[in-house]
């Protein structure tokens, strides 16, 4: 059976109409991925010896901030792990046991990269142990209860997905408690270590993890078990529709009308308005930069970065995916009343009005000085002139349809941000990046803000003329974007 | 109004889908297309609608050629399927989408809804529900009256009488029929129902393996001559 559904998995990659663009991501991924394993690795080989070395017991620190290390795992598992999708509806009535499928949806995530990538971490790090003489039983027992934990990370976040309403208010928790900790205020690892300690010290609780693991593993099955009937968890939601007018946007004439439509169409789908959460959250990315608290991030080319991230939040995680968000009624677009430059040219506005609101909202970076404002500044003036249209540009190629509704997968991936997102949105920093340290370094940082904030006007100087390339582009690719969209991912 | 001049489609695998030689659609006139699946119905709608690239030939809208040129789409108005509906709109804010990009105000949309009132069996209006969880047949009515919007002159319809229950079936072949009556607007319309397209359209073209086999002003005996034709 397994088999079967390897080759059903198989088929609807390979034969996806995005399968070239998937492959080249793929195949970026991989090398990402190959990256963060290399990082784990070292870092699994090396931190056993430097705690000693500065004179902390290795496996005490460990315990005490591992704590930390699983929220955080679980955190980014929130925002980039995908969850297992299948369709699931053409299987209901066929001759197949629910639990088979179900077991095996489950089962796919064992092999998640969110999973395996911990054992690089977890594998080298216990050798060192055992190398260094701790004792064997319990440094084993130590390896299985923390790899049992990390999978209980990896089903909780299953049972987590998309309720945002127990997610942030945890999240919160943690920021708060890491903080109170930072502070010196309340310290929960004086809590949590003897925990973790425990199974080190007494190897035979292990089990406890173990046997956690077992539960969470029954809690999601059974979950999913629930939820599979047409009447209920598959079914779609009918929600209480809210007309809204918004007049206001009348005097823009066309613009406004499909700007009207972009406003409903954030507000009324999960997956869009996740984008917006994302893009407030990029606000206080910089945060990480400009409070000096990690010195990896004062080079000028991270404080770009940084400025770059701040601002473009929005241009990433929803302008990258032009036009895929029309892609459900993109045979409409297409042969309505609507000029290909119109329509474009509001996806550009929106970006740009996204981005300028942006910038008014991370004024409060001003509390640490006018320079880095002005970095904040600089950064939005390249995204609104430059990436803008670096992101039109890429669309034209994006051709993964987005579901908006997934109501016909009630399993469906709902993240509007995830490793995909990333890697594409890597080269729109790297040129501010690498002009700002071209200015910087043979001059001023003057200079380097001057010179990126060029590059942005240049943009701005060009747009009639990169707008009428990129709706050249766009034409030569509609008949393939059709086509492609016309498939549900 | 329309021409159709060598238009073919062939797929990467050589099968060729539609190969249409000559076809002209007078302005005023009410176009049935019938034919059984695979005929090419869709596909000759979709080159109409320029959503699909011909792979000879090319098909002229009011002297416009369709993929070389957008001046086609003010005065054309097509519902093919539900990827003509916008899924998180209410039913009004679609309607008044489409006015606005058909330069129409919110007055004439009114009134052209009011028009309709009995269509849409108040199961459309003012029913607090987005068009994705209407149901199909509801989504079809509102797609339909959509393409009425800001008077165009040609209206593509496909399958308008696909899963619409009796009463509305005859409801819409009255405002077909309205239509068809108009001079100023050619409509096109597919169906698999013989019965509805012969009442419906003043000239009926049949299609079979992507080719015209039949085309037929309607008279008392076209509905005849077509059973015949697609006995088994």
């Amino acid at each position: 059976m397994i088999r079967r559904f390897l080759s059903l998995e198989w088929k609807s990659f390979a034969r996806s109409a995005s399968f070239q663009t998937n492959l080249a991501l793929k195949i970026l991924m991989a090398l990402g991925a190959l990256y963060f394993i290399v990082c784990f690795l070292i870092l699994g080989l090396a931190v056993y010896p430097i705690l000693k070395e500065q004179g902390y017991n290795p496996v005490q620190t460990i315990n005490r901030i591992m704590i930390y290390y699983l929220t955080a795992d679980l955190i980014i598992r929130y925002f980039m792990q995908k969850m297992p999708v299948m369709n699931i509806r053409p299987l209901l009535v066929t001759p197949l046991k629910k639990s088979t499928v179900i077991h095996f949806l489950l089962g796919k995530t064992w092999f998640s990269f969110f999973n395996i990538i911990h054992a690089f971490f977890l594998v080298p790090f216990t050798a060192m142990m055992l190398y260094k003489g701790e004792p064997v039983g319990s440094t084993l027992a130590w390896w299985l209860g923390i790899s049992a934990l990390i999978y209980c990370c990896n089903f909780t976040n299953i049972l987590l997905n998309n309720k945002d309403a127990v997610f942030y208010p945890m999240a919160g928790l943690v920021l708060l408690l890491a903080a109170s900790q930072y502070y010196g205020w309340f310290d929960i690892t004086a809590y949590t270590y003897p925990l973790f300690q425990a199974v080190f010290d007494t190897p035979v609780m292990a089990l406890v993890p173990v046997v956690l693991l077992g539960l969470l593993y029954y809690a999601t099955y059974r979950y999913f078990v629930g939820h599979m009937h047409l009447d209920e968890k598959l079914a779609s939601k009918a929600e209480i529709a809210q007309t809204e007018n918004l007049t206001w946007l009348n005097q823009f004439g066309t613009l406004g009308t499909f700007l009207k439509n972009d406003i409903r169409l954030l507000k009324r789908n999960k997956r869009s308005k996740t984008t917006l959460v994302m893009s407030v959250l990029f606000i206080a990315y910089g945060l990480l930069f400009y409070t000096n608290s990690i010195e990896a991030y004062q080079s000028a080319p991270m404080q770009m970065f940084a400025a770059i991230f701040c601002t473009g939040g929005f241009l990433f995680v929803f302008g990258q995916f032009i036009p895929s968000w029309d892609s459900a009624y993109y045979p409409l677009m297409m042969s309505q009343n609507i000029q290909y430059r119109d329509y474009l040219m509001s996806k550009w506005w929106l970006m740009v009005l996204a981005t300028f609101v942006s910038t008014l909202i991370a004024s409060f970076y001003l509390y640490f000085g006018w320079d880095v404002y002005k970095m904040i500044i600089v950064g939005a003036v390249f995204n609104m002139g430059f990436n803008s249209h670096l992101v039109m540009l890429g669309g034209a190629y994006v051709k993964t349809p987005i579901d908006l509704t997934t109501s016909k997968q009630a399993f469906g991936n709902k993240q509007a941000f995830n490793a995909k997102t990333m890697l594409i949105s890597l080269p729109k920093m790297l040129l501010p990046m690498g002009l700002y340290s071209l200015g910087y370094y043979t001059h001023s940082s003057d200079l380097g803000a001057l010179l990126v904030a060029g590059a942005g006007v240049l943009g701005f100087a060009f747009r009639d003329r990169v707008f009428s390339q990129i709706e050249k582009i766009y034409k030569v690719e509609k008949y393939a974007t059709l086509a492609a969209y016309k498939q549900k991912a | 109004m329309i021409q159709v001049q060598q238009l073919s489609k062939m797929y990467a695998n050589g099968v060729k889908v539609l190969d249409i030689n000559e076809l002209e659609i007078p302005k005023g006139q009410s176009f049935g297309l019938v034919g059984n699946n695979g005929a090419g119905k869709t596909t000759l709608f979709s080159l109409l609608l320029d959503l699909i690239q011909p792979t000879t030939g090319k098909v002229i809208n009011n002297g416009v050629a369709v993929s070389s040129s957008e001046a086609w789409k003010p005065f054309t108005a097509a519902f093919l399927d539900e990827s003509f509906l916008i899924g998180y709109l209410t039913a009004e804010e679609y309607f008044y989408f489409i006015g606005e990009l058909r330069g129409q105000n919110k007055a004439d949309v009114d009134a052209l809804l009011a028009k309709h009132e009995d269509f849409f069996n108040g199961e459309i209006l003012t029913k607090k529900k987005y068009l994705r969880d209407l149901s199909k047949g509801n989504q079809k009515k509102v797609g339909i009256i959509a393409t009425l919007i800001g008077n165009p002159e040609v209206i593509i319809l496909d399958e308008p009488f696909a899963n619409l229950d009796p009463t509305t079936v005859n409801r819409l072949k009255k405002i077909l029929k309205e239509l068809a009556e108009d001079p100023n607007v050619t409509l096109l319309v597919s169906s698999h129902d013989l019965v509805h397209t012969v009442e419906v359209c003043n000239r009926i073209v049949a299609l079979h393996l992507g080719q015209v086999v039949k085309d037929i002003q309607t008279s008392p005996e076209t509905l005849q001559e077509l059973e015949a034709f697609f006995a088994v």
